[in-house]
């Protein structure tokens, strides 16, 4: 690992996704307009407010998982990993590098939604907006991190877009945003409270509610990052230099 | 400093499987330093997992692979060999330096050898486009370039000249001989036999073996025929055929430089 060289990987993402103003402007947008839609939806109801943090964790979470799953299997694919494998660039400079140039993205993503949520669609936070941005944040670098891992596993387009269903949905249907968590079976609510998503609608339903204090937050946030830390060293670990 | 003397690459005894397929089986070979060797064989043969094997990238299931006098995919070696894949290994959404910039911050090369490169491959019109803009032949130019930065000591290139208009060709020829003659190893492949007669030495291959390891000229001495293709041939033809009067030729005849273990008569 070296500093150089995962920050050059960072700037190589970003430029590659300054040519393409398109998915630059469906990263930035998409989720907000989810938002709204989800807002329009319940416009005569209270439902809004109950699910509206839940909809900040989800909607991002999908996109950068989509589009870094994508991205990094198209390296795969292309024969430029191959390259880079060859040449001095350690694995975790590599995975390093994608997490920082989406992570940067997400930071972008996750401030427009926030922003879009609170003063457009007028969802009432309670607690802090910083602390609402802070885990949205840490949800969609999570939504990065599970791409990269996912990505490891899959050959193709088709595979990797099959993991979106099989990763990310149990954790939607887990989440409490169906029916809240203290509800489900016993077995399930156990399962639930290992998946990283609860844990940031936990969070950001907690700072809209301003039902708990910064040390719960804080605690959520750990785990989150956990769960990042790890996708990340299983990424590095997962990527072969020597392929058959 | 055993290793400074060492050959190119050398290889013994060589187990590969491409995906699940066996490829190389048993297959061994010197790639002597300063040279253009061309590794000659059709389409499908194995030059690719060899190629594979020889930067380090591919998983071998038995067999020796040196490299510059370190085993193949050392740490130390990832910044000495240049590998340029079959398909160009761009990046398509960034521009021709940008890749180029890149590739040369991993590497940890001089900036300078961005500029150098670009010229080396006649890439400066295009320095500004998108890689996927360019055209086929263009492209692989670009990847070629990705290889030369840093100045390795060792070039694998894989089909390097696939597509290239005729003048561009000779041209890369040139440059692989300018190359050669400041001291870089280049192994280079191809399936057109036409090019063979560039290389400084010859390695053909086919079905994961080698048939010949020798100079152009001594090659088509030793099988009595005037060109490349036609040497092939009568190689495949003393494969299957061992009771062929021909096949008992000996075959060292001819072979000025040969590096012994590995010329036709004992691969087959």
């Amino acid at each position: 690992m070296n500093p150089r060289r995962t920050l050059a990987t960072a700037g190589r993402v970003l430029a590659q996704i300054r040519h393409d103003p398109r998915t630059i402007v469906l990263l930035l947008v998409v989720p907000s307009l989810l938002i709204g839609l989800v807002a329009w939806i319940f416009s005569d109801t209270p439902v809004f407010d109950r699910i509206g943090p839940a909809m900040i964790a989800l909607f991002p979470f999908i996109v950068m998982f989509l589009v870094t799953s994508i991205t990094t299997l198209r390296e795969r694919r292309t024969g430029t990993l191959e390259r880079l494998l060859s040449m001095p660039l350690g694995k975790g400079d590599f995975i390093l590098g994608y997490t920082l140039a989406f992570g940067l993205l997400a930071v972008l993503q996750s401030a427009v939604a926030v922003g879009y949520a609170v003063w457009v669609c007028g969802l009432t936070i309670a607690g802090s907006v910083w602390l609402l941005l802070a885990v949205a944040v840490a949800d969609a670098v999570l939504g990065t991190t599970f791409g990269l891992l996912a990505s490891a596993f899959a050959r193709t387009e088709f595979q990797v877009v099959q993991f979106m269903p099989a990763l990310v949905f149990p954790q939607i249907l887990l989440g409490g945003i169906f029916l809240p968590r203290d509800q489900l079976p016993d077995a399930l609510r156990i399962i639930s409270d290992w998946l990283p998503l609860s844990h940031a609608i936990d969070a950001l339903q907690a700072v809209a509610s301003n039902s708990q204090d910064a040390a719960y937050i804080g605690g959520e946030l750990l785990i989150i990052g956990a769960w990042i830390v790890g996708a990340v060293v299983v990424g590095s670990i997962t990527l072969r230099r020597r392929t058959p | 400093m055993s290793h400074l003397s060492a050959p190119a690459v050398h290889v013994t005894d060589l187990f590969a499987r491409r995906g699940r397929h066996p490829v190389l089986h048993g297959l061994s070979l010197t790639v002597p330093r300063g040279l253009v060797v061309g590794l000659i064989g059709p389409s499908g043969c194995g030059k690719t997992t060899l190629m594979r094997s020889i930067v380090g990238v591919q998983l071998v299931q038995s067999g020796e692979v040196t490299v510059l006098g370190r085993p193949a995919g050392s740490v130390s070696l990832r910044n000495r060999v240049g590998y340029v894949t079959q398909d160009a290994s761009v990046y398509d959404d960034l521009t021709v330096r940008q890749n180029l910039r890149y590739f040369r911050s991993v590497l940890g090369a001089p900036a300078s050898d961005v500029d150098r490169v670009i010229d080396a491959t006649d890439l400066g019109r295009y320095a500004g486009q998108l890689a996927g803009s360019l055209s086929g032949g263009q492209r692989s130019r670009v990847s070629l370039a990705g290889a030369l930065l840093g100045s390795p000591e060792l070039l694998v290139l894989d089909e390097p000249t696939v597509g290239l208009d005729p003048v561009l060709r000779v041209e890369l020829w040139e440059l692989f001989h300018r190359l050669a003659a400041g001291g870089t190893s280049l192994l280079v492949s191809s399936h057109v036999m036409d090019e063979a007669s560039r290389c400084d030495r010859l390695l053909l291959m086919r079905d994961g073996e080698i048939l010949a390891d020798d100079t152009p000229a001594g090659l088509l001495a030793s099988t009595a025929t005037d060109d490349v293709e036609a040497a092939f041939l009568s190689l495949i033809r003393r494969h299957p055929s061992p009771e062929d009067p021909q096949a008992d030729d000996p075959s060292s005849e001819g072979r000025p430089t040969g590096t012994g273990s590995t010329g036709f008569d004992g691969a087959l």
